[in-house]
């Protein structure tokens, strides 16, 4: 029984592993080249833990920013978690001991992972859920600590891999697209993202987007809600 | 920077990305039962955000410097097909990021 759920959640988090590794090495890499070492790397990646976040984190550190405008910069950044657990509070409640853990390692790419686990024959859902989360978070802190050493040893050329970010968003929206019995929610973020991007530019589009688009479905409830019944965040 | 100075940088970041992370569940997270809005919320964010998050990833695409600005919708469009034929996550991943960094680093410098 525990056996099987381990290695689903493995399976389930594989995807993530590629990306953190990767991502984390590069993370590494830059924060030592700022002066910071692995045992920074590690601080950062344990406790921090939020990815795009913490390369401007380097840029704050190499700069020297104010701590209210690195307050200020990390809630912009980091804003949309807020939508991230307000998908999963009726999932998190069910999960007893793990529920702090949960809600603290609830990263872009574990809500995408925990998104699509399902209920499957012989897998402890809540195990496999907070296993998911703890292996996500073990990738990221083993690929940080390895770039901040592979960075004093190694002359490797990174440019690009940063891209399996994006990849891996691509996969779980057309995985979503073919699974989701509407369209609607999808099209609706779609269309509000590249409305606000065109309107306020990269760096200030994300969070009026969200909030549009939350409206947006909400006032479009008594329409899709028939359309979308089934289990919460499925 | 001094490392005392580093270590409130960080603090900070990881408090106030903890406090938002937290924010929906200190909210709706007690005894109280979820309002029916925050309950299909959770059921029609999921694929909303996750087309947000492709645009996130994207909006760094400059079109006005060519040829570096097919890189990421060729890359995407590598992601894509691969997904559609063969459907395998880690392969969909790989093949797309190694094309772009081919196409960055290479291809279309």
């Amino acid at each position: 029984m525990m056996r099987k759920t381990v290695r689903y959640a493995f399976y389930k988090s594989l995807p993530v592993l590629f990306g953190y590794i990767f991502l984390g090495i590069a993370f590494g890499i830059s924060l030592q080249q700022a002066g910071f070492g692995p045992i920074w790397a590690l601080a950062c990646s344990l406790f921090i833990y939020a990815g795009s976040m913490q390369f401007v984190l380097v840029s704050f550190l190499s700069s020297g920013t104010s701590l209210p405008v690195a307050a200020a910069m990390t809630f912009l950044i980091n804003g949309r978690h807020i939508f991230y657990g307000l998908s999963f509070v009726e999932r998190f409640k069910k999960m007893g001991k793990y529920y702090l853990y949960m809600i603290f390692s609830l990263t872009d790419e574990t809500y995408s992972v925990l998104c699509s686990v399902k209920p499957e024959e012989g897998v402890k859902e809540r195990e496999a859920m907070f296993l998911i989360s703890l292996l996500d978070h073990s990738y990221w802190v083993l690929g940080s600590v390895l770039g901040g050493v592979l960075g004093q040893v190694l002359p490797l050329d990174f440019t690009g891999i940063d891209f399996s970010m994006t990849a891996l968003f691509v996969v779980i929206f057309l995985d979503q697209w073919k699974d989701f019995p509407s369209h609607i929610p999808a099209l609706t973020g779609l269309a509000s993202a590249v409305f606000f991007l065109a309107l306020l530019g990269p760096d200030r589009f994300i969070l009026p987007s969200l909030a549009v688009t939350v409206a947006a479905l909400l006032g479009g409830k008594n329409r899709l809600e028939a359309r979308v019944e089934g289990g919460i965040g499925q | 920077m001094s490392e005392m100075n580093a270590v409130f940088l960080i603090g900070v970041v990881a408090l106030v990305t903890i406090l938002l992370r937290a924010a929906p569940f200190l909210l709706f997270g007690g005894s109280r039962e979820l309002p029916p809005a925050v309950r299909y919320l959770g059921r029609v964010l999921p694929p909303a955000i996750m087309a947000t998050l492709v645009v996130y990833c994207l909006k760094g695409v400059n079109f006005s410097v060519m040829p570096r600005g097919l890189a990421e919708p060729l890359a995407v469009a590598a992601v894509a097909a691969l997904h559609l034929w063969k459907r395998n996550t880690l392969l969909s991943i790989a093949g797309g990021t190694v094309c772009y960094m081919l196409l960055v680093q290479w291809l279309l410098v």
